[in-house]
C-alpha cells in the first residue's frame, strides 16, 4: 500500500481544518469503501482524516418533529433504532437490504452517501474509466454493462449509485447537513448526488473536504411503504433495480405518493411530476403501471442492461402493491 | 466390534486444528528472513511488452529485486521440463519467458521486497508500455475456427458415435433441438494460491504450496530449476479448498522458487483475489442438442455437439459429450467435440470437469423430450434405463441408479407433481419441480502408504496425499483404525509431504479408493505382523493361535471363539521386545476388472424452485440428491461433499459466471462481490441420500468416491424445474431474472 499520514479528529472543526490543509486528503469513517478502493489503487490519498471519534453518532428528534441521523451512526444502529423502525420503516428496510450484517456494523450513514459506484471498470485500473481517470474513456458503454444505468446517463459514464439507504432517503425527502470551510449549510437530498454529464468524476455536488454531519428526516411519515430490491442473489449483492415506495390513501384514492429508484441511475432516481400525476388516482395495478411507464419514459438501455427498463416498471408496480398490503 | 469405524458418521479429526487456527496453510509458514513477492498482472489480452520500467519501484529502500522477462534467463527451453501430471497437450505457460502477452492479467513481473506492504506498493509503480494486437476471447464469436480436439491429455477419450442419429432423428415422431451456452467460471476457494519457499545452503528448498499433489509440484520444480528431488521437499498439510485449481503448479510456485534461488533466502508469493481470475478456469461452452423418441417413449437418437475453448498454447480438453452416449439406452448416437483457441489462459479442471458442462444441456433436452411425449420425466428416464454401459456394452461393476431414482423421488414427493408447466403455484410464486441424472467415473490410481505401530499401541500412518477439505484425514484414520482394530484416538494419519510415500494428485474423486486401499493394505501388513507376534507369544491367552483364529479390536488381540481371552497389542510387542512395526504398501487398480467392467458412480437430483412470475427471481427451495457411490466410509464427511456440491450446482444454475469483456479481452467481474456464489440465504433444504451399493469389483474397499458426483446433475435439475415453473426454457446459464422473464437471452 502507498504510505499516507493519518489523523484521528476529535471534533468537527479539527476534521474540517485537517482535511482542508492537507494535500490529497480523504475522510475515513467505517472504511468499508475507502479501504477497498485504496487496496486496488483506485483511491490513493496522501492523508486520511479519521472521523470515527467525532461526536456525530446520535439519532435524535429535531425541533420540527423530524429525526436527525448522525453522520457517524452506523447503518446497523440506524436501521434498528426504535424511532427509525416505527416512523421511517422504509429507511430501515432499505438499510437492511444492503450489504451484510458485518458491513452494516462498520458502515456509517455519512460514508453510505459517499460510497462510490460498483462499476467493474471503475475498480480495475487496467481499464479506461472516465470516473476514475477523466478523459480516459468509458469501458462500460460498449462493454459489459449488465449492472449499469438506464436513466440520466451520459456519453461519458453510465455508472449507477449503488446505495440502498440513499434510495429511501431520496424517497423520504431527507436533507443533508454539511459543514465546510464556508460554514454550515443544508442540501436537499435530491440535490446531493448528481448525474454524470461531462464530469463523471464527480458523484455529488459537494466540494472535496466538505463534511456531512447529519441527515434530517422530515416530520412527515408514511405507514404504507415498501423497499423492494431485485438482485442476482438473495443477499449481499447490489441492486439490479430497487424501489423505495411510500404511499398514503384517502377515501380509496392516492393522497400522497413518493418513490425513488435505485440501481438505474447515477443518483437515486426521483420523478416528482410523475408522482404528482398520481394524486387522486385509484391505487390499481394499472395506475402504478402508468406511473412506472412515465418514470421510465426516457430510459435508454445498453447492450446488456435493457432488461432493467421493463424490470424496473414491474418492480414499481410490485413495490406499491406490497406497500398497500402493509399494516 | 468397537473398532468398526467404516461407515460411521465421524467428525473431522482435523476439525479442532482448523477451527482453532492451528492448521497452517501455505502462506502461513514462518521463516527467518522471509521476504515477499507481489505479482504484477498484465493489462492487455494480446500483444507484447514494449517497455517495462522498474526504476522507480526498484529505487525504494527495501525492494530487493524485480523479476521480469528482461532479467530471467538460463531456464530450460523444452516444454517437457514445464509439463506436470495434469498438463494437456501443448506448451505450458512459462512466466517471464519473453515479452509476449498471451492473455489478460498475464503475470509480467514479480516484485520482491522486505515487507508485503512495500512489495505491493512497489508493484503499483512498475510502468509498462504495450504493443496491442487484436485478440479473440469470446468463444461464441469464433466457432468458425473450431478444430477437432487432439488426443494427448491424460484421460481424454475421443467421443464415439454409433448407429445413425441423423436418419433416426429425421424419421422420429417426437424430437427436440436446442443450443446451450455456459460462461466460464473461476476457481475461488477461500484460500488463494500461495507458496512459501524456505531456502537453505546448497539450494536446498522446503516448499509450502497450496496444491492437490505435493509430488506433482516437486517434479515440476526439479525439472524447471534443475534440482534433485533430494533437495526439494514440498509440503501441503492443509488446503483451503481447491477442486482442481491446485492440480497443476500455478505460476506463484515458479515465481517463489525462482526468487528464492536467486536471492538465496525465504520467499513467499501469494496471489490476490483478483489474480485468482488470471489463470485456469472452467471453460465456457456452446452446445447443440438434438434428441428424438418414438411414441412409446423409446429414445431413438442422441446428437450432442460441443464447442469448448482453450488457450493458444495448450489444448485443454474435457469429456463433455461422451456421457450423453452412455446415460440412457439408445441405438443412434452422434457425438462431437471441437476446440476453439482463444487468447485466454488454458482452462483448468474444475469439479467434475466436462460432465457438469455436458450434463445441463443433455438433461435439459431429455426433459424437453419427455414434455414432447407428455411423459413424466422420471418415467421417461426409467423407460430408457441403461443396464450396461452403452459405450462398448460392458457391465457396470455396480449401478444402483434405480434405487437413487426411487428413494430420491419418494423423499422429494415426486409423485405429487403435476406434469403441466405453470400448473403449481403459491401466490405470486410459480413452483417448479425438475430432475436430472448424473454419472461419474469411479477411478483408482496407484498409491502408497506407510504404517508404523509403536509399542505404546499408537499407529502412525502416512501417505503423500492431500486433503483439500474433502475429509481425507478423517476417512484414512477410520480405515486404519478399523483395519488394525485400534481405537480411533490411537491412530494418527498424516499427508501432504514429499518425504512420505507417493500418492496421486487429489482429483477425479479417486483419493478415497486409491489412498484408502493403500492405507488398508499397509495396515493389513502390520496386522499380520501383530498376529505373528501373538502366535509366537509365550504364556498369553493367544499363544500358539493362528491368524485365522484371532481378531484384533480396540487395541487387543482376542480369541475368535472366546473374546474374553485377550491381550493388548502393546503387551505383545513389549514381550517380544519389538519397538515398532513398520510396513509400506502399494495399491493399484485390478487390471482384469478394469477391462471387464465399467466403474461409475450415479446420482439422481430432484429440485424445487420458486419463481416470481412477474419479477423473474428464482430461488431453489429444496433439493434431494440421491447418490450411489459404493461404500460410504464416512456419511458425515461424504454428506458434506454432496451438500457442498449441490450448493455449487445451485451456484452454477443461478449465479456463477465470469464475465468476459469482449473489447478488453478480460474477465471483468474479478472479485467476490460481483463474481457471485451463493450466500446462506440462497441455500435452503438439501437432503442427501446414499443408497446401498455393494461393489466387490471396484477395489478392496468397495469405495467409489463422492467428490464430484454431487454437482453434476444439479444445474440441469434446476433448469428443468424453472421450465416446469414457468414454461420457459432458459438455455444459457446462469438463469438470472432477466433470462427467466425472456428480457435477455
Ligand atoms: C462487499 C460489500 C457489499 C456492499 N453491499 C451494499 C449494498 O448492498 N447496499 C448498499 O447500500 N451498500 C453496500 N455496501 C456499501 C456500504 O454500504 C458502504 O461501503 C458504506 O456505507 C460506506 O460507509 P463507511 O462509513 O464505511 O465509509 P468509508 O469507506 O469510511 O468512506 C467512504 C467515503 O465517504 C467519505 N466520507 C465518510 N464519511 C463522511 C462524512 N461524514 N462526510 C464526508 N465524507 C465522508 C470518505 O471520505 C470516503 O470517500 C457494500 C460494501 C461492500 C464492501
Ligand atoms: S460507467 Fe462510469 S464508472 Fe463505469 S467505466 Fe464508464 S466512466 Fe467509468
Amino acid at each position: 500500500m502507498n504510505s499516507f499520514s493519518y489523523l484521528r479528529a476529535v471534533n468537527v472543526a479539527d476534521a474540517v481544518e485537517d482535511i482542508n490543509t492537507k494535500n490529497k486528503a480523504k475522510f475515513i469513517a467505517g472504511g468499508t469503501n475507502i479501504l477497498d478502493l485504496m487496496k486496488v489503487n483506485v483511491e490513493r490519498p496522501e492523508h486520511l482524516t479519521d472521523l470515527t471519534r467525532l461526536p456525530l453518532t446520535e439519532i435524535q428528534n429535531t425541533e420540527d418533529g423530524g429525526l436527525r441521523l448522525g453522520a457517524l451512526a452506523t447503518n446497523a444502529v440506524t436501521a434498528w433504532n426504535e424511532q427509525v423502525q416505527q416512523r421511517y420503516p422504509l429507511l430501515a428496510k432499505a438499510i437492511l437490504a444492503g450489504a451484510s450484517a458485518q458491513l452494516r456494523n462498520m458502515a456509517t450513514n455519512g460514508g453510505n452517501l459517499f460510497q462510490r459506484t460498483r462499476c467493474y471498470y471503475f475498480y480495475d485500473t487496467a481499464t479506461p474509466c472516465n470516473k476514475r481517470e477523466p478523459g480516459s474513456g468509458c469501458s462500460a458503454i460498449n462493454g459489459y454493462n449488465r449492472i449499469h444505468a438506464v436513466l440520466g446517463t451520459s456519453e461519458h459514464c453510465i455508472a449507477t449509485h449503488p446505495s440502498d439507504m440513499c434510495v429511501a432517503l431520496a424517497a423520504l425527502d431527507a436533507k443533508v447537513n454539511v459543514t465546510g470551510t464556508k460554514g454550515d449549510w443544508v442540501v436537499d437530498f435530491a440535490d446531493f448526488h448528481r448525474l454524470p454529464g461531462d464530469q463523471p468524476e464527480l458523484d455529488n455536488n459537494l466540494q472535496p473536504g466538505d463534511l456531512v454531519t447529519s441527515i434530517d428526516l422530515p416530520a412527515k411519515t408514511f405507514s404504507k411503504v415498501q423497499y423492494l430490491k431485485l438482485r442476482d442473489r438473495q443477499s449481499y449483492a447490489f441492486a439490479i433495480v430497487s424501489v423505495a415506495a411510500a404511499i398514503e390513501l384517502e377515501g380509496g384514492t392516492i393522497k400522497e405518493i413518493q418513490m425513488a429508484l435505485g440501481g438505474v441511475a447515477h443518483k437515486p432516481w426521483r420523478d416528482k411530476s410523475a408522482e404528482a400525476m398520481m394524486i387522486g388516482k385509484t391505487p390499481t395495478k394499472e395506475n402504478f403501471r402508468l406511473l412506472a411507464e412515465t418514470v421510465l419514459a426516457t430510459a435508454k438501455g445498453y447492450s446488456y442492461n435493457s432488461f432493467k427498463i421493463e424490470l424496473a416498471k414491474r418492480a414499481i408496480v410490485r413495490a406499491f402493491t406490497e406497500a398497500l398490503q402493509a399494516v | 466390534m468397537k473398532s468398526n469405524y467404516i461407515g460411521k458418521p465421524t467428525s473431522r479429526v482435523d476439525g479442532p486444528l482448523k477451527v482453532t487456527g492451528q492448521a497452517k496453510y501455505a502462506a502461513e509458514f514462518a521463516a527467518d528472513g522471509l521476504v515477499y513477492g507481489v505479482v504484477v498482472s498484465g493489462e492487455i489480452a494480446k500483444g507484447s511488452i514494449k517497455n517495462i520500467d522498474v526504476k522507480e519501484a526498484l529505487s525504494l529502500k527495501g525492494v530487493l529485486k524485480i523479476f521480469t522477462h528482461e532479467n530471467v534467463s538460463g531456464l530450460p527451453w523444452f516444454d517437457k521440463n514445464y509439463k506436470d501430471q495434469d498438463s494437456p497437450a501443448g506448451s505450458p505457460f512459462r512466466p517471464f519467458q519473453d515479452n509476449k502477452i498471451m492473455f489478460s492479467m498475464q503475470p509480467i513481473a514479480l516484485v520482491v521486497a522486505e515487507t508485503f506492504e512495500l512489495a505491493r506498493y512497489a508493484a503499483s509503480l512498475v510502468k509498462v508500455e504495450y504493443k496491442e494486437d487484436k485478440h479473440e476471447t469470446v468463444l461464441m464469436d469464433h466457432l468458425d475456427k473450431a478444430k477437432k480436439a487432439p488426443k494427448g491429455k491424460v484421460g481424454f477419450e475421443e467421443p464415439k458415435s454409433r448407429g445413425n442419429a441423423g436418419d433416426a432423428f429425421k424419421a422420429a415422431e417426437f424430437k427436440v433441438e436446442g443450443e446451450y451456452l455456459h460462461s466460464a467460471e473461476h476457481h475461488n476457494p477461500l484460500e488463494m494460491h500461495a507458496t512459501t519457499v524456505v531456502w537453505e545452503d546448497g539450494d536446498k528448498l522446503t516448499v509450502y504450496d497450496k496444491t492437490q499433489g505435493v509430488f506433482n509440484c516437486q517434479q515440476y520444480i526439479t525439472k524447471v530449476f534443475g534440482l534433485s528431488t533430494d533437495d526439494v521437499r514440498v509440503l501441503s498439510p492443509f488446503v483451503g479448498g481447491a477442486f482442481g485449481s491446485g492440480l497443476r503448479p500455478q505460476y506463484q510456485v515458479f515465481m517463489a522458487v525462482l526468487a528464492s534461488l536467486e536471492l538465496k533466502r525465504a520467499v513467499r508469493v501469494s496471489l490476490t483475489r483478483q489474480q485468482m481470475f488470471s489463470f485456469g478456469h472452467r471453460p465456457s461452452s456452446v452446445q447443440r442438442l438434438a434428441l428424438s423418441a418414438s411414441a412409446d417413449g423409446t429414445l431413438q437418437s442422441v446428437k450432442h455437439e460441443a464447442f469448448g475453448e482453450t488457450s493458444r498454447f495448450e489444448d485443454y480438453t474435457e469429456i463433455i459429450v461422451n456421457w450423453s452416449g452412455t446415460m440412457y439406452k439408445c441405438e443412434n448416437v452422434e457425438l462431437k467435440y471441437d476446440l476453439v483457441k482463444l487468447d485466454v489462459f488454458s482452462p483448468l479442471d474444475m469439479r467434475a470437469p466436462g460432465a457438469v458442462t455436458g450434463n445441463h444441456p443433455f438433461e435439459s433436452a431429455i426433459d424437453e423430450l419427455a414434455y414432447a411425449l407428455k411423459m413424466d420425466p422420471l418415467a421417461f428416464r426409467l423407460r430408457n434405463y441403461a443396464e450396461e454401459d452403452q459405450m462398448g456394452g460392458r457391465p457396470y461393476s455396480s449401478k444402483e441408479l434405480k434405487a437413487c431414482y426411487t428413494q430420491g423421488a419418494a423423499k422429494f414427493g415426486w409423485d405429487k407433481r403435476s406434469i403441466e408447466p405453470r400448473s403449481m403455484r403459491d401466490g405470486n410464486q410459480l413452483i417448479g419441480w425438475g430432475m436430472g441424472t448424473a454419472a461419474w467415473d469411479a477411478q483408482q490410481m496407484l498409491a502408497n502408504a506407510k504404517a508404523v505401530l509403536s509399542a505404546d499401541g499408537k499407529l502412525f500412518v502416512s501417505s503423500g496425499a492431500s486433503d483439500i477439505g474433502t475429509g481425507t484425514y478423517t476417512i484414512m484414520t477410520q480405515i486404519a483404525a478399523e483395519t488394525l482394530g485400534l481405537a480411533i484416538e490411537d491412530v494418527t494419519f498424516k499427508l501432504g509431504d514429499t518425504n512420505m510415500p507417493e500418492a496421486p494428485l487429489q482429483g477425479g474423486s479417486w483419493t478415497a479408493a486409491s489412498v484408502g486401499s493403500a492405507v488398508k493394505a499397509g495396515c493389513e501388513a502390520v496386522k499380520a505382523q501383530v498376529l505373528k507376534l501373538a502366535k509366537k507369544s509365550k504364556k498369553t491367552p493367544v499363544s500358539g493361535e493362528s491368524a485365522d483364529d484371532l481378531i484384533i479390536d480396540d487395541g487387543y488381540v482376542l480369541l475368535k471363539k472366546d473374546p474374553s481371552s485377550k491381550i493388548s497389542i502393546s503387551e505383545l510387542m513389549k514381550q517380544a521386545e519389538v519397538g515398532s512395526i513398520e510396513e509400506k504398501a502399494m495399491s493399484g487398480p485390478n487390471p482384469i476388472n478394469k477391462l471387464k467392467y465399467t466403474f461409475n458412480t450415479h446420482a439422481a437430483v430432484f429440485a424445487e424452485v420458486k419463481v416470481d412470475e412477474e419479477l423473474g427471481t428464482a430461488i431453489v427451495s429444496r433439493v434431494v440428491c440421491a447418490v450411489a457411490a459404493g461404500k460410504i466410509i464416512n456419511p458425515k464427511t461424504a454428506g458434506s461433499q454432496i451438500k457442498g456440491a449441490v450448493v455449487w450446482g445451485i451456484s452454477k444454475a443461478l449465479e456463477e459466471e465470469s464475465m468476459m469483456d469482449k473489447n478488453l479481452g478480460r474477465f471483468i467481474n474479478h472479485d467476490l462481490y460481483e463474481y457471485h456464489i451463493p450466500v446462506n440465504k440462497d441455500i435452503n433444504d438439501i437432503d442427501v441420500i446414499f443408497v446401498e451399493e455393494h461393489d466387490d469389483k471396484v477395489n478392496p474397499l468397495g469405495v467409489k468416491g463422492v467428490g464430484e458426483i454431487g454437482i453434476i446433475a444439479v444445474a440441469g435439475a434446476i433448469a428443468n424445474a424453472v421450465f416446469h415453473a414457468t414454461g420457459h426454457r432458459v438455455r444459457n446459464l446462469p438463469i438470472t431474472m432477466d433470462k427467466v422473464l425472456g428480457l435477455s437471452e
